[in-house]
C-alpha cells in the first residue's frame, strides 16, 4: 500500500467465536460465528457483504465454501493464501477493492477447530520435497533453527526467549478471553519440556479452536456504525521464501522491507506506535520481529525484551491480548493481531486496555518466516 | 528412471546411482539448489550438472526431541555446501545434541524415509 491508501478504509467491525475448545462445532461453524460476530459489532448483515476475503486450513477451495456456508455470493473475492499473514494481507487487498468500488463491505474472516477436531496444529500443505525425506516437526523444526542462528550470531539466550513467554502470560492473564491464563515464570520456560533445541513447549505457540471476523468499509461512510472507526493507514507484504533451507539469513526475516513500507504509507516511525501485536507463533519471531520493524537494532531483540520491558507496565506493550502463545492460536493467528490493535485504538480491549491509544502496529507471519505483513492502524485523529 | 530429463528425475537418479549432482547455472556460473528449470539468480536457462564437492559446514541445527520408543531424538540441519548453496539435511555419525553451527561435514548419499538422500557425516581431520 503507498501513501496514496492512507486512512481510505476503516474497520468498522471485529468478532470472534469459539476461543479455546469449540466442541461440536467445524471449522466452518467457527468461521460462520466469527463472522455473525464482527457483523453484529458493525450494526451490519450478512446480506450487506458483498467482498469476502477468506482462507482455511480445510479444503483447496476454503473462500468458495465460506461464501456457500455463509449463504452470500460475493462480487469480489480473495482467498490468498500466504499461511497466518493472508489475514493481514487482506487489509490492503480489501482496501484497493473498497476504494476502487469493486465492493462496498469487505469481510475478512477465518475459523478453525484443530483442538478439539485432532488436538494437534493443523496444516494444509505438505512438507516440501526436499526437506521431507529428513522428518522436520513442522513447524517448530524451521522455528528452532532460526533461533539457533540468532544465539550463534547475537548471543540471545534461551531465557531471553522465556522473557517473552513471561511475558504474554502477564498480559493473558488479564484477559477473560485468553486460553492459558495461569501463572507462568521463567524458570517455568526454561524447565519445560525441550520439543526442539532451543524450543520448549512454552516456547510455542498454543494450540486452540477460534476464529476471527473484521468487518471494513471505505473511509468516507466509516462514522455511520457504532463503533468508532479504525482506519488502516499503512500495510505492506514481502515474501522472501517458503522453505526454510531456503532462506538466506536466519536471522533476518522480510519484516524489515514490510515494515519500512508501512510506516512510509502511514507517515509514521516505530517511535509514534503505542501498542504492537506480532504473530508470536514461536517465542524467537516476538524477538526477531521488534528488530525488524526498527523497535530495536538488530541482535539486540534478547535485550530488548529482558526482564518484563514488553510485559504490561514495561517500556512498550506487545501483545497485550496474551499473543498466540497464550491467548488463542487456531492454526493461522494473524487476524487477532488485527483485532487486538483495533480494539485497543477504538478503546474495548478485553484484557489490559492501555489510555489513550491512537496508533498500533499489527503485524502477521506465514510459513516458516516465509511471508511478512505489517499493519498501521490509527483512530480518528491520526487522519 | 532411464530417460530423466526433468532437473528433479536427473537429481534423483544420481542419488540413485551413489552421486551428488548440482545443478549450475551456464550464464552466471552459480549453483543453486533445489533442482529447477532456471537459474534463481539470473533467471537463465542453460544449466548443468556438477559433481558435488561434499564438503560443508552447519549453517544451524536442531534436535527434534522424540520418545525413545518412537526412535529416540534425531538432527535436523542446514548444511551450506562449499558451492554455496544450502539443504535441509542430518549429520549421522555423532550424537544429535554434539552438532553445532559451523561444524565441517562430509556429504554421503544415505537413506532416509526409504529413499535414496544426502547425509551428512562429520569431517575427518
Amino acid at each position: 500500500m503507498t501513501p496514496k491508501l492512507r486512512g481510505k478504509s476503516a474497520i468498522v467491525g471485529t468478532g470472534h467465536a469459539g476461543f479455546g475448545e469449540a466442541h461440536g462445532l467445524t471449522a466452518y461453524d467457527v468461521m460462520a460465528q466469527s463472522a455473525l460476530a464482527a457483523l453484529g459489532d458493525a450494526g451490519l448483515k450478512l446480506s450487506d457483504v458483498d467482498g469476502l476475503f477468506c482462507t482455511m486450513m480445510e479444503d483447496s477451495m476454503p473462500a468458495l465454501m465460506a461464501a456457500e456456508y455463509l449463504g452470500i455470493q460475493p462480487r469480489f473475492i480473495d482467498g490468498t493464501m500466504t499461511g497466518g499473514s493472508s489475514f493481514v494481507n487482506y487489509l490492503t487487498s480489501a482496501t484497493m477493492a473498497l476504494e476502487a468500488g469493486l465492493c462496498d463491505v469487505a469481510l475478512i474472516v477465518y475459523g478453525s477447530n484443530q483442538r478439539t477436531a485432532s488436538g494437534r496444529l493443523v496444516t494444509a500443505s505438505r512438507p516440501p520435497a526436499y526437506e521431507a525425506p529428513y522428518n522436520p516437526r513442522y513447524p517448530i523444526s524451521a522455528y528452532a533453527m532460526a533461533a539457533a542462528r540468532h544465539m550463534h550470531e547475537f548471543g540471545t539466550t534461551r531465557e531471553q526467549l522465556a522473557d517473552v513467554a513471561v511475558a504474554a502470560r502477564a498480559w493473558a492473564q488479564h484477559n477473560p478471553e485468553a486460553f492459558e491464563r495461569g501463572p507462568l515464570s521463567l524458570e517455568d520456560v526454561l524447565g519445560a519440556r525441550m520439543v526442539a533445541d532451543p524450543l520448549t513447549v512454552r516456547d510455542c505457540c498454543l494450540v486452540t479452536d477460534g476464529g476471527g471476523a473484521i468487518v471494513m468499509v471505505r473511509a468516507d461512510r466509516a462514522k455511520d456504525f457504532p463503533k468508532a472507526p479504525v482506519y488502516v493507514l499503512g500495510s505492506a507484504a514481502e515474501s522472501s521464501h517458503r522453505q526454510i533451507s531456503q532462506m538466506k539469513d536466519f536471522t533476518v526475516t522480510a519484516a524489515r522491507e514490510s515494515g519500512a513500507r508501512a510506516f512510509d504509507a502511514a507517515g509514521v516511525s516505530p517511535a509514534d506506535i503505542q501498542v504492537v501485536e506480532l504473530y508470536d507463533a514461536f517465542t524467537i519471531n516476538t524477538i526477531l520481529f521488534l528488530e525488524d520493524l526498527g523497535f530495536c537494532a538488530k541482535g539486540e531483540g534478547g535485550a530488548f525484551v529482558e526482564g518484563g520491558r514488553i510485559a504490561p507496565g514495561g517500556v512498550l506493550p506487545v501483545n497485550t491480548n496474551g499473543g498466540g502463545l497464550s491467548c488463542v492460536h487456531p492454526g493461522m493467528y494473524g487476524i487477532f493481531t488485527v483485532i487486538e490493535a483495533a480494539r485497543q485504538i477504538r478503546g474495548d480491549a478485553p484484557g489490559i486496555q492501555l489510555r489513550d491509544v491512537d496508533l498500533a502496529l499489527a503485524h502477521g507471519n506465514g510459513g516458516v518466516l516465509s511471508s511478512q505483513v505489517t499493519a498501521i492502524l490509527g483512530s480518528q485523529n491520526t487522519l | 528412471m532411464p530417460d530423466a530429463t526433468g532437473p528433479d528425475q536427473i537429481f534423483q537418479r544420481a542419488l540413485t546411482n551413489g552421486e551428488i549432482v548440482l545443478p549450475r547455472c551456464d550464464d552466471c556460473g552459480a549453483y543453486h539448489f533445489f533442482p529447477r528449470v532456471l537459474c534463481p539468480h539470473c533467471h537463465g536457462t542453460a544449466i548443468s550438472w556438477h559433481p558435488a564437492s561434499g564438503k560443508g559446514r552447519v549453517h544451524t541445527t536442531t534436535v527434534v526431541r522424540q520418545k525413545l520408543e518412537r526412535g529416540g531424538d534425531y538432527n535436523v540441519c542446514v548444511v551450506e555446501l562449499e558451492e554455496g548453496v544450502r539443504m535441509m539435511s542430518r549429520v549421522e555419525g555423532i550424537a544429535p545434541r554434539d552438532i553445532v553451527i559451523d561444524m565441517v561435514v562430509t556429504a554421503f548419499v544415505g537413506g532416509a524415509e526409504g529413499q535414496p538422500a544426502v547425509l551428512f557425516k562429520p569431517a575427518e581431520v
